[in-house]
């Protein structure tokens, strides 16, 4: 058990450091500074402005040292928001994001898993029928025309809740609502072939053989085989709703970490898209090995070495 | 209360696929005295298990009972609902099914499983239900029943979960116990030593049991009654010994002549059967083993052969047997 | 038990011995049927998988060959005849009308340059298309490499392919797109100014970087199956038996492994379209894709969303493209996957 997560660990920090590193060179390889577009800077400026952001050395020593900051958890400044760290914006945006993706995630969950679920012993009927339906439909419509739809309906058409803001939590309810859509289909589709699946296995017999009734055997037996499958899910999970939050935040401007990074993105701020990525892919690689440990507690069947 | 333990006359049960109809039971009738054992033998799809479950109420979706009378220990099974069911299944029949590996939730541990039945069919407590669990498991043989129990199922053996569903199956000590092809999964040794141990348990708690088996060798020596089954029906009925010495249809010849013996000599081969099983969609109007039948008549393709006895304890469906009865009748009219 | 002794009136021929050809005209064996056929056969019975095709179909004319006749092009502002509604005429083109021309209805209106803007969500489907079928081509071919070369040689080689495919794996892909893009964009477009290179101006420099993009990241998840189907496959006792009988390496990749995975890369490269038009529509929604004036069905839903109170047709419109052609794409995989791959169940 320990060895397994030791070598998790190892993997997830070679894998930071292999995306930091690719994020710095990357970055790097676009010609022409971060101040290029500000023409009327003076060449004295420029050199000051280099020499503040360690512009001037070589490639390599600026390498080293982006690095080592990095090790301290030290992200850099901001170029475009003076004054400001790159640690400090994460620090103040990233909880508005996550409070967003934690309602989505744990609205997909449960929507998607009794649904799933539902569909699996209705099997062949109406109820199965309205629930594929809706999860194919669900999985098809990204999450920008979900966002903008519901905008329309919700708000400029019925007036029942604000656009943008983040005041109530009468503002909360479409952008969770747009981010779990997507999910909440996909887990509804695995959890009912997972379901399907399960119901179908020698064990389900041997339940009904003891006596146990259906609702037992099902809710004893099958649920926590079937889950498994959505436990892996996780992972992609996050994955999705940090690039979800993107287009949620840019359309419901709300201030979260998503709307910074693509902010950052058009403002050319690049030790932000670096510290965001790097911070952003730090989080899911964590998040990753938590499932995958997680995984291994819930499945007996997996050896623990 | 009647004088068998089963009792399953005219049973017919078809699966409604998407294809149409597939008729797996057809016309089945089996006895059972309590405390005997039961061999039902015959090839995949012939219905064998189709029969044993549906007399649990655990036929399988979309399969249907469509006619007969299913008598189990004075319950009219046929008759009964899904929760009067449930108090039977567990209790009165239990069940041990072919493969051990995936019989078991893997989620669970072997303790929790087996106390899981002993709760649900007594008033014992969770402390009660583990002493019943450890002692369920010395008597199956299981060494360190302390140990065993706390383990899941993929830390055992084949053959050791074998024996923690045939502890299962024991815990509330049923009058009929079914055996759905219990050693096909496991190595030989091992078969040896489960049915070893099945005799054992039956002597020790009295059950009944049918055994469901397409290897007539398994049925050989622990088998009171044997029932031969062939595409959803019963073709041969009898005494174990009738069976095997005076076998009177065709298929089951065939399936005899395929097992190997010891004693004979080198020379004589095994006689596989020819041919495959018919298409259960398709039924044939006639004897559904007459295309691979090596004495098939006219008749057998147009017909389907009627019960005839062999003796009063042994019969069989088929044409040749008629013939037999016709040619006497003949005969009688030439003399007279 | 009843147990007739003579059922029925028989009569001595009944017990002749039955000749082999009547037995036979008993057992109606079924035919046997090839791969293609069978799984063909299974999709046309698909319904739904059917209407898909049609759909599609539909989609890809719509895209790629009505534009083309089409009396407007996708760029062309027409002046005085910004804003209009669905079906409107603007005051110039009414008095052409009076004056008994005939002049093309804007089925969908025109956006606020004076565009036409049937032609511009039809010529976004255009682009939705291309990049969905562009990128499951290079997705297909380095994944499905990369995949059965690390299943087939095993041990270390396997072992340090799929570390890299676990690391990329676990990085949320659209951060690396967005970095890449944003990184190639400057690249390119001095690479477009180079002599021979002017095709780069053609396609698009940000069409080309998210191919790119797609090309150096997406393969993964093509990879995997790949790979497991492969160690699925090499343990089939006929790959042993070619071995055995001294073929290559890249002989039994191409003859035996990748013919027996044919199913599954369809069925994955299938399902690998809705999601590469769903990424870059994403990207385009973001302001990262394809550039103006060229639109994509994600830039036009984002431009609309400006005007989205006045003009709610111009988010809708393209709104319910995508969703079509992501939706009926899924469905076809889906229904592909039934027919010829159906192990590979979710």
């Amino acid at each position: 058990m320990a060895k397994y997560i030791i070598k998790r660990i190892v993997m997830a920090i070679i894998t930071i450091f292999a995306v930091a590193s690719v994020t710095f060179f990357v970055m790097n390889m676009v010609p022409g500074g971060p101040f290029m577009s500000e023409k009327a800077i003076s060449p004295q400026a420029q050199a000051a402005l280099n020499e503040k952001y360690g512009l001037d050395k070589s490639l390599s020593e600026q390498y080293i040292t982006y690095m080592k900051d990095l090790l301290h958890g030290d992200l850099g400044l901001s170029v475009k928001q003076r004054g400001r760290t790159v640690n400090m914006i994460i620090e103040t945006k990233f909880p508005v994001s996550a409070r967003i993706g934690g309602m989505a995630i744990l609205t997909a969950m449960i929507i998607g898993v009794p649904l799933g679920s539902i569909a699996a012993f209705k099997r062949g009927t109406t109820i199965d029928n309205i629930i594929i339906i809706f999860s194919t439909c669900g999985i098809a419509v990204p999450s920008f025309v979900v966002c903008t739809v519901l905008m329309y309906v919700l708000s400029l058409k019925l007036g029942l809740l604000p656009t943008y803001g983040l005041t109530s939590w009468r503002n909360y309810i479409m952008p969770v609502m747009a981010l779990s859509l997507y999910p909440s289909s996909y887990i509804a589709r695995l959890m009912r072939s997972s379901m399907l699946d399960v119901m179908g296995q020698d064990y389900m017999r041997t339940a009904r053989a003891k006596g146990l009734s259906q609702l037992v055997s099902i809710f004893k037996h099958a649920l926590r085989n079937a889950v498994l499958p959505v436990v892996t899910y996780l992972g992609p999970l996050l994955a999705y709703t940090v690039t979800g939050s993107f287009i949620v935040e840019k359309i419901f401007t709300i201030p979260g970490l998503g709307s910074e990074f693509i902010g950052s993105i058009t403002g050319r701020d690049y030790p932000l898209i670096m510290g965001t990525t790097i911070f952003l892919a730090t989080l899911m690689v964590i998040m990753n090995v938590l499932v995958d440990v997680a995984y291994k507690f819930i499945d007996p069947r997996i050896n623990l070495k | 209360m009647s004088e068998y333990l089963v009792n399953i006359e005219n049973e017919r049960l078809s699966f409604f696929t998407p294809a149409g109809e597939v008729k797996a039971l057809n016309d089945v009738s089996l006895q059972l005295r309590e405390g005997e054992v039961l061999g039902i033998v015959g090839e995949s799809g012939s219905g064998k298990s189709v029969t044993a479950y549906s007399l649990m109420g655990l036929t399988a979706y979309p399969g249907r009972l469509i006619g007969g009378s299913l008598q189990f220990n004075g319950h009219q099974i046929d008759q009964m609902t899904e929760k009067e069911m449930r108090k039977i299944r567990g209790n009165e029949i239990s069940i041990i099914f072919q493969d051990p590996m995936t019989s078991l939730n893997p989620v669970y541990t072997v303790g929790d499983q087996i106390c899981e039945v002993v709760m649900l069919h007594t008033d014992k407590n969770k402390s009660g239900a583990n002493e019943r669990a450890k002692e369920l498991l010395s008597l199956v043989g299981i060494n360190e029943p302390e140990k065993r129990l706390k383990q899941y199922p993929h830390e055992l053996s084949g053959g050791m979960r074998q024996r923690v569903m045939i502890a299962i199956a024991l815990a509330c000590e049923p009058k009929l116990l079914i055996a759905d092809e219990p050693t096909t999964a496991l190595d030989v040794t091992i078969q040896a030593q489960i049915l070893e141990l099945m005799m054992e348990l039956k002597e020790k708690l009295g059950m009944a049991i049918i055994m469901i088996t397409h290897d007539l060798g398994v049925v050989a020596n622990m088998c009171d009654r044997i029932a031969v089954m062939y595409a959803g029906k019963v073709v041969e009925y009898g005494d174990a010994n009738d069976i095997f010495y005076n076998p009177s249809h065709e298929y089951t010849k065939g399936l005899i002549r395929s097992i190997p013996k010891l004693t004979e000599k080198e020379h004589s081969k095994l006689i596989p059967i020819e041919g495959s099983p018919v298409d259960m969609l398709n039924p044939p109007a006639g004897c559904p083993f007459a295309p691979r039948c090596g004495s098939c008549m006219k008749i057998c393709l147009r017909e389907m052969p009627p019960y005839t006895d062999v003796t009063d304890i042994h019969y069989s469906a088929c044409w040749l047997l008629q013939k037999q009865e016709f040619e006497k009748q003949q005969a009688q009219k030439g003399d007279a | 038990m009843p147990k007739n002794k003579i059922s029925l009136q028989l009569n001595v021929e009944d017990f002749l011995p039955a000749s082999d050809a009547e037995k036979e005209s008993l057992t109606v064996m079924r035919k046997s049927v090839g791969f293609w056929k069978d799984g063909i056969r299974r999709l046309k019975k698909n319904k739904i998988a059917m209407v898909s095709i049609f759909v599609i179909l539909l989609v890809f004319i719509l895209s790629f060959v009505i534009p083309q006749l089409y009396p407007y092009s996708y760029e062309q502002q027409i002046r005085g005849s910004e804003n209009l509604a669905p079906m409107q005429y603007s005051q110039k083109e009414l008095q052409t009308i009076e004056a008994g021309e005939s002049v093309f209805p804007h089925v969908l209106g025109t956006d606020s340059l004076g565009r036409d803007y049937a032609v511009r969500v039809m010529m976004g489907s255009r682009v939705s298309l291309t990049v969905g079928l562009v990128a499951s081509c290079i997705i297909l071919l380095i994944g499905s490499l990369y995949g059965s070369i690390a299943g087939f040689f095993g041990g270390w080689v396997d072992m340090i392919m799929m570390r890299i495919v676990d690391m990329i794996y676990t990085v949320p892909d659209i951060l690396i797109i967005v970095l890449l893009s944003v990184a190639f964009d400057q690249p390119l477009k001095a690479l477009s100014q180079q002599p021979g290179f002017q095709w780069i101006q053609v396609i698009g420099v940000n069409l080309i970087s998210i191919f790119v993009v797609f090309a150096l990241l997406y393969w993964v998840g093509m990879a995997r199956i790949v790979r497991s189907q492969i160690l699925i496959l090499k343990e089939q006792e006929y790959v042993t038996a070619a071995r055995a009988l001294g073929a290559s390496s890249g002989h039994i990749i191409r003859k035996h492994l990748l013919t027996n995975c044919i199913g599954t890369l369809i069925v994955t490269t299938t399902l690998q379209i809705p999601s590469s038009i769903f990424t870059e529509s994403f990207l385009s929604f973001l302001g990262l894709g394809v550039a103006a004036p060229m639109p994509s069905l994600g830039s036009l839903a984002s431009a609309a969303l400006n005007g989205l109170q006045s003009y709610p047709h111009r988010l809708f419109a393209p709104a319910i493209m995508i969703s079509v052609i992501i939706l009926s794409f899924n469905l076809l995989g889906d229904g592909l996957r039934d027919a010829f791959d159906p192990k590979l169940k979710d």
